[in-house]
């Protein structure tokens, strides 16, 4: 039986990172699909830069930012003796980063599918913007939302470039199954190799057919 | 039940640009709002409920000061205790019917309370939707959305009741008999209604007061009671001709060429 180790490691990582992205994603989806701001546009391209630029690139930026001497990680490690390079945290973030484009541009999309008369309804029959938004924006959008974050679960899972940057590859506390894989082909592993990719794969297609689903029945409905 | 509304708004989208400057007041318990489309009766209503502010001016409802810009006041849609009947009842497509017309009355994030339930429950048996209770919205026939949509709008008792096209989602036999039924809402809640409107026999059935708009402005305000003394026959045919010959010319004005003819 192989070393599974990195596959919980990735699981963990991915789950973490999915719930971090999934709170700024719906924030800020939520902002850009309701408000008409100055600056709106090239907030939505800041926020879906991620998506295109190479992950080593992204991961350099967070070293810059996140590193033990980058605006905030200088900060947090000469207040709380903290660093994010090379630890699982570290790997979240850059996990993080990488997924969440597919969570926020998913959400906005949804929330622009939420006709704003619905919410008006429910304004004049008594509710306020919180209320507005859990018993009318988020149920309604919820379809959308849920197809981005397994999306945004699967890139997570997959993240390679970013993740070794910020993260490195320590076995045991930050190798990824990503660069399990890598290393078990460099070693010349492939019964290793052929596990992990085996794995990854049927998980992927599983969350790729789900998320199709969910997404062919959003448009049915309503 | 007094209705007085002077408002300006101004809507700008791009190079078009929308001036509304509307002011009338109602004291009948049956106001009709007319004019085409694009004349800014619907932008009016929804100055009233608080869906739109108004640059400025007053809405007084019934006593209350809803609007004033120089008093200060805009009391947000939340507070202002009017009903609204959307032209296409703006149901919430992931709640049943029951779900929807105890949707006002839900004050927690938990189940109503059981004197609300019964509250549901009693209105649902007035609107002769109790059988519907576990439909939702898409399942439903036009005529039953109304009474839905309707049930909802009443279950707080409102101190008006806003209706913008109440009819015109509906085919024209469906349209005769909800327009009996609303008279009916009216009598047993004792609520005043606005009704905006494109249709003149809208106008015959609920104009006690016709106030009549074309490009943003209040054309003409005409209350029954005055202009139809006993004497006077046939005041109905004349509001309705009168409604339907602004309607065809105002209709007519849009279309014609800038150049002129």
């Amino acid at each position: 039986m192989p070393d599974l180790t990195p596959l919980w490691l990735t699981l963990r990582i991915a789950a973490c990172a999915t719930v971090l992205a999934f709170g700024f994603a719906v924030a800020f989806a939520w902002l850009t699909a309701r408000f008409n701001f100055w600056g709106r546009d090239f907030l939505d391209a800041v926020l879906t830069l991620p998506l295109v630029m190479p992950p080593t690139v992204l991961g350099y930026y967070l070293i810059v930012v996140w590193g033990r001497n980058g605006w905030l990680g200088g900060w947090l490690n000469a207040h709380f003796g903290i660093s994010l390079m090379f630890t699982w945290q570290g790997a979240v973030l850059a996990a993080t980063v990488v997924s969440f484009p597919l969570l926020f541009k998913s959400a906005r999309a949804a929330f622009e599918g939420v006709s704003t008369e619905y919410e008006q309804a429910a304004r004049i029959l008594g509710d306020n913007e919180l209320r507005v938004f859990f018993r009318i924006t988020l149920p309604l959008a919820a379809r959308g939302l849920l197809a981005g974050t397994m999306l945004a679960f699967a890139r997570a899972m997959g993240d390679f470039g970013a993740t070794l940057m910020v993260a490195g590859n320590i076995e045991g506390k930050t190798q990824t199954a990503a660069m399990a894989v890598f290393d078990a082909v460099q070693a010349g592993d492939y019964a290793l190799a052929n596990t992990l990719v085996a794995i990854m794969s049927v998980v992927c297609v599983t969350i790729l057919v789900m998320t199709n689903r969910l997404a062919s029945r959003g448009r049915a409905g309503r | 039940m007094r209705l007085e509304v002077d408002i300006k708004k101004t809507l700008q989208s791009g190079n078009r640009r929308f001036e509304l400057e509307a002011a009338f007041s109602s004291q009948d318990d049956l106001t009709v709002i007319f004019g085409a489309s694009g004349s800014g009766k619907s932008l009016t209503i929804q100055a009233i409920a608080g869906l739109v502010t108004p640059e400025q001016g007053r809405i007084v409802v019934g006593g209350e000061t809803l609007f004033d810009d120089q008093q200060g006041v805009n009391l947000p849609a939340r507070k202002r205790g009017v009903g609204y009947l959307f032209q296409d009842y703006a149901l919430f497509p992931h709640l049943t019917v029951r779900e929807n017309i105890g949707y006002p009355l839900k004050k927690g994030w938990f189940a109503l309370s059981p004197d609300d339930r019964q509250e549901v429950t009693e209105i649902m048996a007035a609107f002769e939707i109790s059988h519907l209770g576990a439909s939702y919205p898409a399942e439903l026939s036009g005529g039953q959305r109304q009474r839905v949509a309707l049930a909802r709008a009443m279950i707080k008792k409102p101190s008006i009741l806003l209706l913008d096209e109440p009819f015109s989602a509906l085919d024209s036999m469906l349209r005769h008999r909800m327009r009996m039924e609303l008279l009916e809402i009216r009598q047993r809640f004792a609520v005043p209604l606005v009704v905006i409107t494109h249709d003149p026999a809208d106008v015959e059935v609920f104009g006690d007061t016709l106030v009549i708009f074309a490009n943003g402005r209040v054309e003409e305000v005409s209350s029954r009671k005055k202009s139809a003394t006993p004497e006077s026959e046939g005041w109905r045919e004349k509001v309705c001709w009168r409604a339907q010959w602004k309607k065809e010319n105002l209709g007519a004005q849009r279309f014609v060429p800038v150049a002129g003819i």
